[in-house]
């Protein structure tokens, strides 16, 4: 029947009963368990070292060359060149290395895109976590301050600002700030809307917690997902709305440059010197899709659904 | 002598919810709670028993102030709740606490379970520090659970521990009535002993005084003194549990009895069922008269006319006319 | 004569990156004509896992099915093509689940959706599926089929909506019915209709029955006979007289003395079975019950116990029941079944 097994064996065994309450699985924490899946996600992972890549570039960058991003050479010779061992970007009208340009040019594109990112995830998560959270007529009074703000046109505020603030690179950061919260604040208010009936938030209340405690730390962190994602997804929007400014000659003031600025310049001299126009323009598509194709992989990584 | 005393009396509580139906805001109200009233005796366990959706969840909350009441009295060691101030409130809450029905949602899930334990000590400044850590530990090892779990989190504890967590946290303030809303029914049959026993224990050694809120009529038997059971959001009947048991008065009760499944085949096949015809009518238009009519067979005209009154002594009362 | 269904060591494992889940790790059943049984186990102890199975109803990944066989009528539906498998799905075995309403179409009448079925397996026209549909309306005892066959899900209440799935899994007249927890998320009232409604439809169409439940209570006269699952095995099984009455397995023991009972008068404490369930990622090597069982063996924790016979029909896997355990088995005596 079964293999001979000892006859000792057949005695009590005597052990602590049911004390067995240890976990064996090891301890992963949401974001641990986040980041795993972002590690699968091969694209997802492509986007991000794009970003640190251009990141670590734009800290960097205008240092590997002998140039300042300002220093310009008005001899003839030394404007308008194509790419060499001198230049490696070649060089623009006025004769400043593109190379330190580019660069110099990323750094204030991705400071605007990180930038406006944190302001609109400051103000947004504040202002929709307090309206959310405590509903009723607030919530009535807040939302309709969000409609009308998002009502006037982008434009319209920052010609506004403009015309108050002197143009540069505070008026953008505002502007863009001032535009982009609306939505965050919009998110985050759906998001407190159907987090706040949890019951642990009615735990929270029933131990006596103030709302400010359960904004910030009940409901808030159980949004943090998709506000993350919204944020990551924001950075490339700010770039390219500054992109955008920098065409109606909004952008940030000479001899200062984004990439966006970049772009605008090479595209009038696209015809004879198209490298102008390359290079900007292709490190500022790399950086807008890295981040896009780095946020998508974020939100599934971050999906709660597939959390288990 | 302070056995007898009532730690919480309930008087004509109401509690309406105004919804908004159809494409012209048309408001309606839902009468979850419908005019109730009750007394819990300090150190006593009170078992509030009824279907899904009569209102025991909406009692047990309008009683911590988490709903408020639409009408009615409560008073907590006799001082009327309903008009409590904020601060009062927040007193009230170190008194009474609750523990909730889903043990995977009444945790945070982004807290670790020392945080969780942590709260209510932190927001009533109860402790801090290294004594803050030490109360964690003693609140676990209270619940069963030990020090190595303080740093986990929720998702990492099965139902049963869960709930223990749960229980912890109430316990956190040293309250002395504890509302339990359902703790056990999302729970394994053979895990739900285990935090009963941790309440019978916890009121023994605590002299805690329970409501318990169930739909399991064997488990709130076994662990109430007295039983009220409610119908759409009035409470039809509420006796002492062995009475109860032993004399139900009201038809909803008899059905409710004879429908507890018994694990037992030679009881339960010899044992006539009361099936009840039909569903629970919509608490937002009830039937008028006694609500219990369109599903009671006993059923008589006056039924229809008339709402029956709370009648009987004080160990057992119920609201019928037959 | 073949028997109905005849489930043979099967078992299934979930691939998951903390490793492999062995959910159901070799179970062995068989199912007659006519006859209901239960499945009764704690949560995760793989009752679901085991029915989807034989349902092939599993998402693979990250489902795997390692090792078994599902012979209905003697055809292994584990080998069928997907396509055979629809086929014989609704129209041979029938499912109930344990949420009514994630299981119907909500933007579909029910009635429709009862006829629909009728007509993709039985190869009626629109008006006999209709008569067919509503004749089933009446057997799960709608108050009024015709009005009823035109509402929609979120019309009915739950125990309606149970009512409309049973109605719906028993239109094309299954052989086997599997009814995963089917009133879990019932009130005791309506929980008492549909199990009443089950018996009484296996008395009248003569379905096979397979019912899960976590509630020892609710198969007691509903079922013929009754399995205990505990961690991806069937740990007992025999009819509900033997299990009831002469349980074999310490976890049945536990099983049957952690619910109150009603015949007591005097408040006695309840007794849980202590800790909690092994994680299958990790399953024992011995007796994956040894950890909370009060009558352990030295044998139980490097051997996994077999099946012994206890009685004609009455199987359990406990070391307690080899020979050699006489003088243990004695030890522990009759207090610990009762
Ligand atoms: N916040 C709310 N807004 C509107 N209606 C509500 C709200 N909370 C509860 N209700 C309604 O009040 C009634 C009573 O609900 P309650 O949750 O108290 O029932 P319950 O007896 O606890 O049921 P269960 O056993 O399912 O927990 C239900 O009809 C429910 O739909
Ligand atoms: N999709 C899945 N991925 C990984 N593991 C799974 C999956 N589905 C089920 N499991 C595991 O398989 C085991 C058995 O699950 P199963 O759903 O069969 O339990 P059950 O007995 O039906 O419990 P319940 O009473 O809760 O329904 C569990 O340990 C579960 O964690
Ligand atoms: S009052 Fe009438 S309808 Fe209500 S429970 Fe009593 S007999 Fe039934
Ligand atoms: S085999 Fe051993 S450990 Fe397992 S149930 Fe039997 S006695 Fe207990
Ligand atoms: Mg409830
Ligand atoms: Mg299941």
């Amino acid at each position: 029947m079964v293999d001979p097994i000892s006859k000792m064996l057949f005695h009590p065994f005597t052990h602590k009963i049911g004390e067995d309450e240890a976990i064996v699985r090891p301890s992963t924490t949401y974001w641990q368990d986040a980041w795993r899946r972002l590690k699968m996600n091969k694209g997802a992972m492509a986007g991000l070292v794009i970003v640190i890549i251009m990141l670590i570039m734009a800290i960097i960058g205008p240092y590997l060359t002998p140039y300042t991003y300002d220093a310009q050479q008005l001899v003839s010779e030394y404007t308008n060149l194509p790419s060499s061992s001198e230049h490696w970007f070649g060089t623009d009208d006025l004769g400043r290395d593109l190379f330190t340009r580019v660069w110099h040019g990323a750094r204030v594109s991705l400071l605007i895109g990180f930038v406006s990112a944190l302001v609109q995830f400051l103000i947004g998560v504040t202002y929709g976590g307090i309206s959310g959270y405590l509903g009723g007529w607030v919530d009535e009074v807040m939302m309709r301050i969000v409609e009308v703000l998002s009502g006037i046109p982008f434009l319209l505020y920052v010609v506004l600002l403009m015309v108050v603030l002197e143009p540069g690179l505070h008026t953008i950061l505002i502007a863009l700030g001032a535009v982009y919260w609306l939505s965050m604040a919009r998110l985050v208010r759906g998001q407190v809307l159907s987090l706040k009936e949890q019951e642990y938030v009615l735990a929270a209340r029933a131990l006596g917690a103030s709302p400010w405690r359960i904004i910030f730390r009940h409901l808030i962190p159980n949004c943090m997902g998709p506000i993350l994602v919204y944020s990551t997804l924001a950075i490339p929007e700010a770039i390219f709305a500054e992109a955008w400014l920098s065409f109606l000659g909004l952008g940030v003031s000479a001899p200062a440059a984004s990439l966006g600025m970049l772009v605008s310049d090479g595209i009038s001299s696209i015809r004879l010197y198209p490298w102008q126009l390359f290079y900007p323009a292709f490190f500022i598509s790399l950086t807008i899709l890295a981040f896009n194709i780095f946020g998508d992989g974020l939100r599934d990584a971050l999906d709660p659904r597939l959390r288990k | 002598m302070k056995n007898k005393e009532n730690i919480l009396e309930v008087r004509n509580l109401k509690k309406y919810f105004p919804l908004v139906t159809g494409f012209f805001g048309k408001y309606s109200v839902l009468k979850a709670v419908d005019d109730i009233s009750f007394n819990i005796k300090r150190g006593e366990t009170l078992g509030l028993v009824g279907e899904s959706g009569c209102g025991k969840t909406t009692v047990g909350r309008t009683l911590l102030r988490l709903y408020e009441p639409t009408a009615g009295e409560i008073l907590f060691d006799n001082k009327n709740i309903v008009t409590a101030s904020a601060s009062e409130i927040r007193l009230i809450r170190r008194k009474m606490q609750m523990i909730f029905q889903d043990p995977y949602a009444s945790l945070n899930p982004r807290m670790t379970v020392s945080d969780i334990i942590g709260e209510p000590l932190d927001i009533h400044r109860l402790a801090k520090g290294k004594a803050r850590k030490d109360r964690i530990h003693e609140l676990l090892h209270l619940v069963g659970l030990n020090a190595e779990h303080a740093t986990r989190y929720p998702h990492e504890f099965s139902g049963g521990q869960r709930q223990r967590i749960g229980v912890a946290r109430a316990l956190a303030v040293e309250p002395e009535f504890i509302i339990c809303d359902e703790p056990i029914s999302a729970l394994d049959v053979s895990i739900q002993a285990q935090v009963i026993n941790l309440l019978d224990e916890l009121q023994e050694t605590l002299g805690l005084t329970y409501l318990f809120i169930a739909h399991d009529l064997a488990m709130v038997k076994h662990i109430s003194d007295r039983i009220a059971v409610m119908y759409l959001g009035k409470i039809v009947e509420i006796a002492d549990s062995n009475e109860l048991f032993a004399n139900p008065l009201h038809p909803y009760t008899k059905a409710l009895l004879s429908a507890i499944p018994v694990p037992d085949p030679e009881i339960a096949k010899n044992r006539k069922r009361i099936i009840l015809e039909g569903d629970v009518p919509s608490p937002i238009n009830p039937p008028a008269g006694c609500r219990f009519r369109t599903r009671c067979w006993e059923a008589k005209d006056i039924c229809a006319q008339q709402e029956p009154l709370f009648k009987g002594n004080s160990r057992h009362q119920v609201a019928c006319h037959i | 004569m073949t028997r109905l269904l005849d489930v043979k060591n099967l078992k299934v494992s979930f691939l998951i990156p903390a490793g492999e889940v062995q959910a159901v790790r070799g179970v062995t059943f068989s199912l007659e004509k006519g006859e209901s049984v239960a499945i009764v186990g704690e949560s995760g102890c793989g009752k679901s896992v085991t029915a989807h199975a034989i349902m092939r109803l599993l998402q693979s990944p990250p489902a795997v099915i390692r090792d078994g066989s599902v012979l209905l009528e003697g055809r292994n539906l584990l080998d069928l093509t997907e396509k055979e498998m629809q086929k014989l799905r609704g129209n041979e075995i029938g499912m109930i689940f344990q949420d009514p309403m994630t299981s119907l179409n909500p933007t579909m009448k029910v009635g429709k959706q009862i006829a629909e079925g009728v007509k993709l397996h039985m190869n009626v026209n629109e008006k006999e599926a209709k008569r067919r549909a509503l004749d089933m309306e009446n057997l799960v005892g709608f108050p009024n089929p015709e009005r009823r066959y035109n509402q929609y899900p979120h019309e009915f209440s739950g125990g309606m909506r149970q009512r409309a799935m049973i109605a719906m899994s028993l239109a094309c007249e299954p052989k086997v019915l599997i009814a995963d927890e089917p009133t879990t998320a019932l009130d005791v009232t309506i929980q008492a209709q549909i199990l009443e409604l089950m018996k009484d439809i296996q008395k009248r169409l003569d379905t096979a029955i397979i019912l899960i439940t976590h509630d020892l209570g609710i198969v007691a006269d509903v079922c013929h006979r009754v399995m205990v699952m505990y961690a991806g095995k069937i740990v007992e099984s025999g009819s509900i007289e033997d299990i009831y009455q002469y349980p074999e397995h310490p976890y049945t023991w536990g099983l049957l003395k952690s619910v109150p009972r009603l015949d007591s008068q005097e408040r006695h404490r309840l007794v849980p079975i202590p800790g909690q369930p092994p994680d299958l990622i990790k399953p024992p090597v011995g007796c994956a019950f040894m950890p909370r069982c009060k009558y352990a063996l030295k044998v139980c924790v490097e051997h996994d116990p077999p099946n012994f016979q206890a009685a004609d029909g009455h199987q359990a896997a406990c070391w307690l029941l080899h020979p050699d355990a006489q003088a243990a088995r004695e030890a522990v005596g009759l207090e610990a079944r009762s």
